[in-house]
């Protein structure tokens, strides 16, 4: 695979900007000082940490104080998570989603098994929220509601607004994992019901292993890392600064850039989806699209396997992904999809692409040339077809009475 | 992304016997199919056969697969494999055989040659009205992998047939627990509950373990017990991330240290008397006690 492929695979990392490796490099290089050294020479650096952490919270609409850098969502999560399960001890109770992304769903099951319950809501068949299934979850014991503000696998935006207003009537501490809706949807923390938020720094076009999380003023917050004093208590360890100094950058060009990536995201987004509908047969998009990323487009290609689909796009040059980047590798059929009810039918041959503000028409016009060829052949290989159907809908009903 | 040899993708992107066989009347040789897979899992294939009557040679191989790219390198190498053989040659491959005429598959893409063999079976015993082993227990009682639909009779089923040990080869076998993961514990119950079957009919029928057991010099005694540690118990201990080392044995008392997850898990004492006690009395002497130092 060439470094110039379409890269139509966005939700799982992107292209670093290189105005970001270019504000990066110096202090790789040149301004190596620990920031919390007392001489001029870390001194430097540390301005450099808080005019990162200004940017990150202006992408944010927070205030700088309330930015803890980490190593990523995964990170941040398991830090926000472990926080406010800490700071209230007496409560046991935790309610997340079932299409919540493994940092999160791996952690509640691990807290399960150390006492605590955890309500995991379910969703429809667009990938949405029964609000009314939440007010039933809430009680005095929860501690904690852990929710995505977008979907990962199938760009559902999911109310959280709304749904932070039903938790802090209740008194629960609201944590959103909002790693695929910075940079893409705007945030403003001063007028949020959100207690925590987490982002990533690869999902914005920074490198990987660096990200922020968000805590509100006058939330208490216990760390999940602890050592040194770095970052008011909150984060022990000597920063990555080239990391934090990459996101900050990169922050400021996605506030920079938002509004005009976000148009011709959807543009192209849409372009593609009803392209491939009109020219594809037994095909339907998954998940909510009146509430949904600007990015992302999530296709169920019916009787056809995803791997097959990716490696013969791979074939092409063509980036897109089978379900969660996270899952790959696994024999697993997407556990949001599953959450959703879709048959197998459709479950196995779903493929996501994820645009970025480097998509081009042309890589849109690639994808939509091969595409169509690309799936008739697997149609062509594949027993289950419409005039051969009595065969898939026998496993079906199995399924079905299970 | 999976690790895929050269032969695989060259035949997963260039299949040169998918399709359909048609029966159109042709004197002297006749059409057989067999069906395996679920659409549940994710992989099934539809094979095609034209045998020729007089010589029962295979003539003539079409393949129909549903699934991922070793699915379908698979089924092109199975009808590779067998075009020319007569059917009894046929029923000799292995699914060792195409994953070699692949140059190996990825660990967990193996139920992708298992698949490849069962069709073929179904095909050739279609074709000779031998009654397929529909399985319909299959589709009864619990259902373990919830992400791929397989119940636990399949589970004891491909077990039993196979002799698997561990819950690693029944996610190679049938992908059952390679999902999320969520059943692994389960699947290893059930082996461990077979494997317990097993010894205790063993037991009730000849029991030559303990009836040799009594002509057992102590050096053979100690290492018959080693053999039963080795093969029948630390397989299924290790699968769970423990282990088991013999430390000593005097008399009918057999010391062992607990190692690794066994060592620490709350329910040792259980692992003890259940997974290694029970097996040594069932394989050697019904006297023997085990203890953990």
């Amino acid at each position: 695979m060439q470094r110039n492929c379409i890269y139509l695979d966005n939700n799982a990392t992107t292209k670093v900007d290189p105005a970001v490796v270019e504000a990066m490099m110096p202090y790789i290089t040149d301004y190596y000082g620990n920031p919390s050294s007392m001489h001029t020479f870390g001194g430097q650096v540390a301005k450099a940490v808080k005019i990162a952490r200004e940017q990150v919270a202006a992408l944010l609409g927070a205030d700088e104080t309330e930015i803890v850098f980490t190593s990523g969502g995964t990170e941040g999560d398991n830090a926000a998570i472990r926080a406010a399960l800490l700071a209230q001890p007496e409560k046991r109770h935790i309610i997340t989603t079932q299409v919540e992304h493994p940092a999160v769903l791996t952690l509640c099951k691990q807290l399960e098994t150390q006492g605590y319950s955890v309500t995991y809501l379910s969703v429809n068949q667009h990938g949405q929220l029964d609000l009314d299934e939440l007010d039933a979850a809430l009680t005095g014991n929860t501690a904690l509601v852990s929710i995505m503000y977008a979907n990962n696998e199938t760009g559902t935006v999911f109310p959280i607004e709304e749904i932070g207003a039903r938790v802090k009537a209740k008194g629960a501490i609201f944590h959103v994992d909002a790693v695929q809706a910075v940079g893409k949807l705007p945030l403003n923390m001063k007028n949020s019901t959100i207690d925590m938020l987490v982002m990533s720094g690869h999902k914005i076009h920074a490198p990987k292993g660096i990200g922020a999380l968000y805590i509100r003023r006058g939330v208490r917050f216990r760390p999940l890392i602890i050592g040194g004093g770095q970052q008011r208590g909150r984060r022990a360890g000597t920063e990555n600064v080239p990391g934090l100094v990459a996101l900050g950058k990169a922050a400021e060009l996605e506030l920079l850039h938002m509004e005009e990536a976000t148009a011709r995201e959807i543009k192209q987004r849409d372009r593609l989806e009803k392209t491939i509908l009109s020219l594809i047969s037994d095909c339907e998009v998954n998940g909510d699209i009146t509430q949904r990323l600007p990015n992302t487009t999530n296709i169920g290609f019916k009787y056809i396997e995803g791997e097959a689909i990716l490696l013969h796009l791979n074939q092409h040059q063509i980036c897109a992904s089978s379900g969660s980047a996270c899952s790959s590798g696994s024999l697993e059929p997407s556990h949001v999809l599953r959450a959703m009810g879709l048959p197998y039918t459709t479950l196995h041959g779903s493929i996501r692409f994820s645009l970025c503000r480097y998509t081009t028409e042309a890589e849109i016009d690639k994808v939509i040339e091969v595409l169509p060829g690309i799936i008739q052949h697997l149609r062509d290989l594949s027993p289950f077809k419409n005039d051969q159907a009595a065969w898939l809908q026998q496993h079906e009903q199995v399924l079905t009475h299970r | 992304m999976w690790e895929y040899t050269d032969k695989v993708l060259e035949l997963f992107y260039n299949p040169k016997n998918q399709g359909v066989l048609e029966d159109k009347g042709e004197s002297g040789v006749k059409i057989t199919t067999g069906e395996v897979g679920s659409i549940a899992c994710g992989d099934a294939l539809r094979l095609h056969l034209k045998v020729d009557v007089d010589t029962d040679k295979i003539v003539d191989a079409r393949f129909q697969t549903f699934g991922c790219t070793s699915a379908i390198a698979s089924s092109e190498a199975l009808v590779e494999l067998v075009k020319g053989k007569t059917l009894d040659e046929a029923l000799e491959v292995t699914n060792k055989e195409i994953a070699a005429y692949l140059g190996g598959l990825p660990e967990a893409k193996i139920h992708c040659s298992v698949m490849g063999q069962e069709a073929l079976e179904a095909a050739i015993y279609n074709y000779r009205g031998i009654p397929l082993d529909v399985h319909e227990e299959d589709d009864e009682g619990a259902l373990v992998c919830t992400c791929f639909g397989i119940s636990e009779s399949r589970i004891r089923r491909v077990v039993k047939e196979n002799n698997l040990t561990r819950a690693e080869d029944v996610i190679n076998y049938i992908k059952a627990g390679g999902g999320c993961g969520s059943c692994l514990a389960t699947i290893d119950d059930i082996i461990v509950s077979i494997q317990r079957e097993v010894t205790t009919s063993q037991a009730s029928n000849n029991n030559p373990g303990q009836l040799a057991v009594k002509a057992l010099t102590p050096v053979q005694k100690i290492a018959l017990i080693q053999k039963v540690l080795d093969e029948e118990v630390r397989p299924v201990l290790i699968a769970d991330g423990g282990d088991v080392e013999l430390y000593d044995v005097d008399g009918d008392i057999i010391k062992v240290k607990l190692q690794g997850a066994c060592g620490s898990c709350s329910s040792s004492f259980a692992t003890l008397k259940i997974a290694i006690e029970a097996r040594l009395r069932d394989r050697i002497s019904p006297s023997i006690v085990v203890e953990a130092v």
